[in-house]
């Protein structure tokens, strides 16, 4: 279980997150969803650790992350970044299997290559990918390896930042498939952060809206039609008109 | 009163820079003695840094060997001193230029090229990646690339060295009628070890402070296209500026102490 309390996080005078509180219960797919520059990513790099909150408690399965084995702890976890954030000098194969090819987790190097791309069909990409470089992929290409990367050595606890953001509709919804059959699979629990309604709805078993620096209404994926808050229903249905202000 | 203010804030902005640089490279130093290593990153490292910058050290020291030689001759035969041309290029290369030049060749195409791909890394978060891989960003990008760049600038500078020697050597024999076993015999016999150990020692030094430069502005890269070419710009000026203030610092500790 993953819990947040009270956390804050502010960047000179821009209080970006004012005191969030979040749980999500092991096994189960959070989306986070908000409006741009809300701290959506914030929230979950500060889970992992990759910014530090001002204040408020962040642990996992009851304990602190800050005072866990920095290494253990991240070999739990997988992410699949905005922008796939695949290493452009290494070939995909490579960007995939880095976990097995170093540290704790490290393997023999065929049985590397080929979890890789095992991982990699397993995304829907044939193994003749395995060795070009990431900038030979289209985008959509592009997340599939970031996916196959993030599952790699099959963690316990994957995040996915705004998965289908910059694709197209078919393409999104494929990738939306695809992290809701790996996240059922792999009995993994996730937490992902996007705009896109579509993607809530296909990958969420609960949903948490931050808006202002706070969780503003938290619920199952099933009550967020009906859940009577002014915030969530703006949000959901695109208005421009709310108690949400738009800046123009 | 607004001028002392602006004076007193680009004061403490710099003791404040010099901190995080200082702080940056005791990390690094720190980085270096502990593992994990990662070879093949430091393999590479010496391809990139060593291997793939000697066309440019040799071209630079050819040209400016020769130069110098044409110059030491023309200011010498002022005087009828011709005969110093190989002592004064053999000098002027191993002691100052040969060091100098290649540092800023260096800091020029390594450290530019450093900050930049370590900045794209970061604001296209694979810095972020990398630590969610459980690797620490310093042992996979700055010390691989640090020290491939302490050990290798050395020999180009010892490579620079003698390229320039034998461009003086070059236009000495072949447009100034110098005799070329004699002029080899005084280039040899003019130079000392402690010559040849300064000449490498402020390689070494310039390697460091190029590489760290590269890696130091990379990391606290800004974002954006902005970020990435405000990081690399000043690499290059942090490192071209500490290159020429060490050498004035080793040349005093090894020629004037």
């Amino acid at each position: 279980m993953i819990e947040l309390i009270g956390v804050t996080k502010s960047f000179g005078n821009n209080h970006v997150l004012r005191g969030v509180d979040l749980t999500v219960d092991r096994g189960t797919s959070l989306v986070i969803i908000g409006g741009s520059g809300t701290g959506k990513s914030i929230t979950i790099k500060s889970v992992l650790g990759l910014i530090t909150p001002d204040a408020g408690k962040i642990t996992v399965d009851g304990q602190d992350v800050t005072q866990t084995d920095r290494d253990a702890f991240l070999a739990r976890f997988g992410m699949l970044f905005q922008g796939a954030a695949l290493f452009d000098s290494l070939p995909v194969w490579q960007n995939v299997a880095f976990r097995l090819l170093r540290g704790s987790l490290k393997r023999p190097k065929d049985e590397a290559r080929q979890i890789a791309i095992e991982k990699l069909r397993r995304v829907g990409l044939t193994p003749d990918v395995a060795d070009r470089l990431p900038a030979e992929l289209s985008g959509g290409m592009q997340k599939r390896v970031g996916l196959a990367r993030a599952i790699a050595a099959d963690p316990e606890i994957i995040f996915f930042d705004e998965p289908t953001t910059g694709l197209d509709p078919i393409m999104a919804g494929v990738i939306n498939d695809l992290i809701r059959e790996i996240v059922v699979e792999m009995g993994a629990t996730a937490i992902t952060i996007t705009h896109d309604m579509t993607s809530v709805r296909a990958i969420a078993d609960n949903v948490a809206m931050l808006h202002d620096g706070v969780i503003q209404w938290t619920g199952p994926v099933g009550d967020i039609d009906t859940s009577g808050d002014p915030f969530l229903d703006q949000f959901i249905h695109g208005r421009a008109i709310g108690p949400i202000e738009a800046v123009r | 009163m607004r001028l002392l203010v602006s004076i007193g804030r680009a004061f403490l902005g710099l003791i404040a820079a010099i901190g995080r640089i200082a702080i940056f490279a005791g990390q690094t130093l720190g980085h270096i003695v502990r593992g994990p290593f990662y070879l093949r990153e430091l393999a590479i490292s010496f391809l990139n840094i060593g291997w793939l910058s000697l066309p440019v050290v040799g071209l630079t020291s050819l040209f400016t060997g020769a130069a110098l030689a044409l110059q030491i001759y023309a200011g010498s035969a002022r005087f009828s001193a011709e005969a110093v041309v190989p002592q004064i290029v053999a000098i002027g290369m191993v002691r100052e230029l040969g060091p100098v030049l290649v540092g800023l060749m260096i800091a020029a195409r390594v450290t530019s090229s450093i900050a930049a791909e370590i900045a794209t890394m970061k604001v296209t978060e694979q810095i972020d990646a990398l630590v969610t891989l459980s690797t620490h960003p310093m042992k996979y990008l700055t010390v691989p690339r640090v020290l491939a760049a302490t050990i290798v600038v050395p020999l180009l500078v010892a490579v620079g060295d003698i390229i320039g020697i034998f461009g003086g050597y070059a236009v000495a024999t072949g447009t100034l009628g110098f005799n070329p076993a004699a002029y080899i015999r005084n280039t040899l016999d003019f130079l000392e070890l402690k010559d040849v150990v300064s000449s490498l020692a402020k390689g070494a030094m310039f390697g460091f402070i190029a590489a760290l430069m590269g890696c130091y502005y990379g990391m606290n890269s800004g974002r954006g296209a902005q970020g990435v070419g405000s990081a690399t710009k000043g690499s290059v000026e942090a490192a071209a500026v500490l290159i020429l203030g060490a050498n004035f610092v080793l040349t005093g500790v090894f020629f004037s102490l």
